[in-house]
């Protein structure tokens, strides 16, 4: 809709611009906006593939031919493929029974849930440290039994467990309580039992918020650096895992190297954000098209 | 299938929805369950379903009590006031839902089932729509995917929550008339929820009146318009004329068979209400009889059918509704201004318990 309007009084006629800015200011934002977006984004992620690749194309793939590399991007993948699956089913869990069901302490519930977000990751990683840690709580006797937890993997998928358990909670819990739950009692009332109602009905319904939030999730769980940090003791080729490694490398002044693992995560990142907004827009679209349904 | 509501209460809290309440259905008939919301019209219906629980009291289905049972052992079919339809399904794939998620034994094969899927599109006039999504489709024809979709079960008993609620003026009359229409063809005993009086007056067999979590009046429609048990279902089913105040001895309808009976305008004696219908209310230009209301004309609005006809009562002030034939107009030339005088053809009086 045009914004300009004309007003005519005492027979003059002022063209008056009601939601537009002056081009001067418009073109101002637009210029801070892109400078800003290019200081702190832009060069830094042209920077990260241009140290990768200063060597050529054989010096970066020769960073990956390091079996400590290797290892590291095993473990960060192992991690996620532990922590992402197991958040996305508590996700699940909680935001079916926060948005179906009526019980005492249900705020709580979900003010708990969003704890990871407000604690610094590096306290996280101490809490387990401190927990399972040799002079932890649980300490000796794990040691007991011969059971490492802290610099060992169990501790690291812990560590990204903890930090991750919002993503996909809390993406759910607002989607499913607008969805509210008539079409669930119309399944139930159609004799559907209760698994079948939630594979057939609430999992149909769910399914581009569930992904976007299992992409946010699996995102933060590559990405991790300062709970796993604090967990994970730092064993090359056992307990780094791709940030830790990235940081170990650079300490080491092997630029290439490591701009060759950061460009990996960087890789990650462009790709989950591409997928993000692809389920982004599906999900924007399947929203709009049902939208009728509840008003009309 | 037969119902019996026995004795049934339940609380939100401290809000009691339903307040010993029972009610008997015989098998086939199409009962509407009417009041205004928050009367506890829905919350019964859910207890009949099973989608709630009653604090107290029995539900019985075919002299078997159900009240502990799950939903799925009802044979129930349940309509939504907002369809709830499976928005990621087809009109095809929602009408046959039910018969998919039977057990293996039980479920019809794949083209049992698209037979059976078509048979009730067709009964709900939709058979060209099979392929669309509910988003597709209007709310009318969303509602009738619906009930499509509850008869798919073949339930004993059909439950319609407020079905035409959503729906503008226009579809929810003809829907109601094809709901009747359905109804006499299949006979399965159905509860209709409603606010709309018209609805309940128009639809069913027996009309059931509630407020506050109890039950006013049980009735055929005729009943409960032109008996009205209680103030409250005279309010609440069609316009009504209040007067406060006791009539006369000596002008009240006994001493007066004819119809000539006055209306109160003592208001001293707030023991007593009289309701009149606007339409029996007679006027006339001249006085015929002391015990006419005399009352000057305030509005008139003729539009529609039939012309409604505001008064101020000269004594008491009182505000009274008139409706009339468009003849009966024309002969009375009313304009406004004009001082007329009220006779009611029927009355009711209730007795307020003093307070």
């Amino acid at each position: 809709m045009p914004a300009d309007i004309a007003l005519r009084a005492k027979g003059t006629t002022w063209k008056v611009s009601l939601t537009t800015e002056h081009p001067l200011v418009r073109w101002g934002f637009i210029a801070l906006a892109l400078g800003y977006l290019t200081l702190f984004l832009f060069i830094p992620l042209v920077a990260v593939f241009a140290e990768a690749l200063k060597n050529g194309l054989s010096g970066y793939v020769v960073s990956f031919m390091d079996e400590d590399a290797l290892a590291a991007i095993r473990l960060t993948l192992l991690a996620a493929s532990l922590a992402v699956p197991l958040n996305t089913a508590f996700g699940i869990a909680i935001a079916w029974a926060v948005s179906k069901f009526e019980f005492v302490g249900k705020q709580v519930l979900i003010t708990i849930i969003d704890i990871p977000l407000a604690v610094s990751p590096v306290i996280a990683g101490l809490i387990y440290v401190l927990l399972f840690g040799l002079q932890g709580w649980l300490g000796p006797w794990l040691s007991e039994h011969d059971i490492k937890i802290i610099f060992a993997l169990p501790g690291i998928v812990l560590a990204t467990l903890f930090v991750t358990v919002p993503f996909v909670a809390r993406e759910l819990i607002p989607f499913m309580q607008s969805q509210g739950r008539e079409e669930e009692e119309a399944a139930i009332t159609l004799g559907a039992s209760g698994w079948q109602t939630f594979i057939r009905v609430t999992l149909p319904n769910i399914k581009w918020s569930l992904l976007y939030g299992v992409i946010l999730c699996n995102a933060r769980a590559m990405g991790e650096f300062g709970a796993v940090s604090v967990v994970s003791g730092h064993i090359r080729g056992l307990t780094n895992t791709m940030p830790l490694h990235v940081e170990i490398l650079y300490n080491e002044y092997n630029a290439v190297a490591a701009f060759a693992v950061a460009s990996l995560l960087t890789l990650l990142a462009i790709v989950t954000l591409a997928a993000k907004s692809i389920v982004e827009h599906k999900y924007v679209s399947v929203e709009a098209a049902e939208e009728p349904l509840k008003t009309h | 299938m037969s119902i019996r509501v026995d004795h049934i209460t339940k609380r939100f809290g401290t809000f009691t929805v339903l307040n010993d309440v029972s009610l008997d259905v015989p098998s086939g008939e199409l009962i509407a369950l009417l009041g205004p919301s928050g009367c506890g019209k829905t919350t019964l219906l859910r207890i009949l379903a099973g989608l709630e629980q009653p604090d107290q009291g029995r539900i019985v289905l075919n002299d078997v009590e159900v009240t502990d049972r799950h939903i799925s052992e009802r044979h129930v079919g349940f309509v939504f006031q907002h369809y709830a339809l499976f928005r990621h399904m087809t009109v095809a794939d929602n009408v046959a839902f039910g018969l998919k998620v039977l057990p293996r034994a039980q479920r019809p094969s794949a083209e049992r089932i698209h037979k059976k899927v078509h048979e009730l599109l067709a009964l709900v006039q939709l058979q060209a729509m099979a392929n669309r999504y509910p988003t597709q489709l209007s709310g009318g024809q969303r509602q009738r995917v619906a009930l499509a979709r509850a008869l798919a079960v073949e339930p004993k008993l059909l439950l319609l929550d407020e079905p035409f609620g959503a729906l503008d003026a226009k579809v929810r009359k003809e829907l109601r008339r094809w709901l009747r229409r359905l109804h006499d063809e299949l006979h399965i005993t159905s509860i209709l929820v409603t606010h709309d009086q018209e609805e309940a007056l128009e639809a069913s067999d027996r009309v059931v009146v509630m407020h506050q979590g109890q039950i006013e009046q049980i009735g055929t429609p005729d009943e409960v318009y032109e008996q009205p048990a209680t103030p409250f279902v005279y309010h609440f089913l069609g316009d009504v004329n209040v007067f406060h105040g006791r009539i006369p001895h000596d002008r009240s309808a006994q001493e007066h068979p004819n119809g000539e009976f006055a209306l109160p305008e003592d208001l001293e004696d707030e023991h007593e209400v009289t309701f009149v219908r606007p339409h029996d209310l007679e006027l006339s230009r001249h006085r015929t009889n002391t015990s006419q209301l005399e009352a000057s004309v305030r509005y008139v609005l003729t539009a529609g059918s039939r012309v409604r006809v505001e008064l101020l009562a000269v004594h008491s002030s009182q505000t009274i509704e008139v409706e009339l034939t468009k003849e009966r107009y024309r002969e009375l030339e009313l304009r406004q201004g004009d001082v007329v005088f009220v006779h009611p053809r029927q009355l009711q009086v209730f007795r307020v318990p003093s307070s």
